[in-house]
């Protein structure tokens, strides 16, 4: 009898604690959807311009988030660039040509990187800058460039892991295939195993991309402000969607600019919540594909 | 054999360019801040206070509070996170199990300044009425906050040391009439704890390295703190408030320190899971 008491406790107890965790996560979307709902409109993303204006680059839009939205686009293009060629290599690397010992060690320095707080990886960037302005190009300031390559540090160890996973579990008879047809070992990585491994490589690329658009702390040292418009080149200063959330967070002026906060903040979660789901899909197509060629 | 070699070397390059990255954020942070190194005040700097007036530039109040309020979001999502992954893991492993984990999994695509702004204009408000204290900015309201940041973490991490545990030992288990709490208690903790700590010391140092939720929500005083209500200031929000860019002054310097702290935290971190996973291995 006791101990079914105990049972029942334990049930009542993940049941409570679930309930919680729902609860907590659906105060925080319907707080935002309640209060921002109404603010999703054509103009809360290009102000009073007109679209299509707006999207051919002939008119700048100032009172909208379309400025912040390219931004972002642009820092996670080249974010994602500069980390893919590295991750990929390195990711191969680990998974095809390192000894175990030399395995071993790099495995825990990526994965040193991969624990350091963001905001170090941005003061990294940030003083990289200053270096470099004091030392060689006066005319280096924080800017696009520099936020993108701090974005591409901070993401590089997730993609190393998803490469050096996506490899290291291929089945044998897959792995073993070219190389007794007489492929040479790069033939073989890049014919037979890449290919393979593709597509939880590319959801691997998805889920940094979402890393990329949702990191606050590098940009917020690394050349993010709150009014720069569209980036004219990659030495500008730009804008970027969680920066703009943070900045309205602490210097609103008035309502209606709190209101278009609540709005960047849906328009934020929106496109998050796109790539996970993009990247799942992906994912899950590929163990469906498994389950039914063998 | 010269195309077989090449390849080999460009990847190996492209590792070892990475393995740089991770030691030169190290090195330039340790290379800025030489300087207090060199005057021996690095140590001294770790307990004292910050008061610029008095020439004293220390990071205690930033540990403690780093500390605090890292604490605080574990104590409240440990137990949240237990009892959603027994749930969902041992419970009902279909079903309503697998809705729940679906959406512990898209949690953690919500970014990190949403719940910033939820907490600034819905948890703060509520924290100042409830309290009638201060402004509602404090290590409670930023505690919170960081609990429901880093429980999907650590809900993920449980699960999937509950995957670990040898299915022939539950189903004798469950052959010996074990109900669920027993077959919790005696053979899925036993063979799991290793990994579970695995995910409590990660989700620490998640954390310990956000700096959004501090910033926003913890009032950025920089006082010791002295209750859970009151405001304090993180090693990562004190990084992420200065704007001095005046190379030669200290509370330049003081930023590399605050790095090094946070390296140096993180990275004992990391270096405890691979003992632990180096040691027991449950396979």
């Amino acid at each position: 009898m006791k101990s079914s008491l105990w049972d029942k406790g334990f049930h009542l107890f993940a049941w409570g604690c679930s309930l919680v965790l729902v609860a907590a996560v659906s105060i925080i979307l319907g707080f935002l959807i309640v209060k921002g709902y109404h603010t999703l409109a054509p103009s809360l993303i290009f102000g009073d311009t007109p679209f299509w204006e707006a999207l051919l680059l002939r008119r700048q839009v100032f009172d909208g988030l379309f400025p912040a939205m390219v931004g972002t686009l642009c820092l996670i293009v080249l974010a994602i660039v500069f980390a893919i060629p590295l991750g990929l290599f390195t990711g191969i690397f680990l998974a095809e040509y390192a000894s175990p010992k030399v395995k071993w060690l790099f495995s825990l320095v990526f994965d040193i990187l991969a624990g350091i707080p963001s905001i170090v990886v941005g003061l990294f960037g940030f003083s990289i800058t200053l270096f470099l302005h004091h030392c060689f190009f006066d005319r280096l300031y924080p800017c696009l460039l520099i936020s993108a390559l701090s974005l591409a540090f901070l993401v590089l160890p997730y993609m190393i892991r998803t490469t050096q996973m996506a490899l290291e579990n291929l089945p044998m008879d897959v792995r073993m295939t070219a190389p007794s047809l007489g492929a040479t070992k790069f033939q073989n990585i890049f014919y037979v195993l890449l290919p393979a491994s593709l597509s939880i490589i590319v959801s691997g690329i998805i889920l940094s991309i979402g890393r990329c658009a949702e990191d606050t702390a590098v940009i917020m040292l690394t050349g993010a402000v709150a009014t720069a418009g569209i980036p004219r080149s990659v030495f500008a200063s730009f804008e970027a969607l969680p920066f703009y959330i943070y900045y309205i967070s602490s210097q609103y002026a008035d309502h209606s600019e709190l209101m278009k906060g609540y709005g960047a903040c849906l328009v934020l979660i929106f496109i998050c919540m796109i790539l996970f789901v993009l990247a799942h899909w992906i994912k899950q197509r590929l163990a469906q594909k498994l389950l039914y060629r063998s | 054999m010269v195309r077989e070699k090449f390849p080999k070397f460009v990847f190996m390059g492209a590792s070892l360019l990475s393995v740089g990255i991770t030691l030169a954020i190290l090195g330039f942070m340790v290379a800025l801040a030489y300087p207090l190194f060199a005057r021996g005040m690095f140590w001294k700097m770790l307990i004292q206070p910050w008061s610029p007036d008095q020439d004293l530039f220390g990071l205690g109040p930033m540990i403690v509070g780093t500390l605090s309020i890292a604490s605080l979001a574990v104590c409240i999502s440990l137990p949240i996170s237990c009892g959603v992954a027994c749930f969902v893991g041992i419970i009902h492993p279909r079903g309503k199990g697998r809705t729940l984990r679906q959406m512990v999994e898209a949690m953690t695509a919500i970014p990190t300044v949403i719940y910033g702004f939820v907490g600034i204009f819905l948890l703060v408000p509520l924290v100042r009425e409830l309290f009638s204290q201060g402004s509602g900015m404090c290590i409670f309201s930023a505690g919170i906050m960081l609990g429901v940041l880093i429980s999907p973490t650590m809900i993920l991490f449980f699960i999937q040391s509950f995957t670990l545990v040898p299915q022939p030992y539950l189903n004798a288990a469950d052959a010996l009439g074990a109900n669920t709490v027993q077959k919790f208690f005696y053979i899925v903790l036993p063979c799991a704890w290793k990994s579970m700590a695995t995910g409590l010391i990660l989700s620490f140092g998640r954390a310990m390295g956000d700096t959004l939720i501090a910033l926003m929500i913890s009032g950025n005083a920089v006082g010791f703190p002295g209750s859970l209500l009151d405001s304090a200031r993180t090693l990562t929000a004190h990084i992420g408030l200065i704007i001095a860019a005046d190379f030669d002054s200290i509370e330049f310097k003081t930023l590399f320190v605050c790095g090094i702290c946070l390296y140096a935290m993180t990275g004992i971190g990391v270096i405890l899971v691979r003992f632990l996973a180096g040691k027991g291995r449950v396979k």
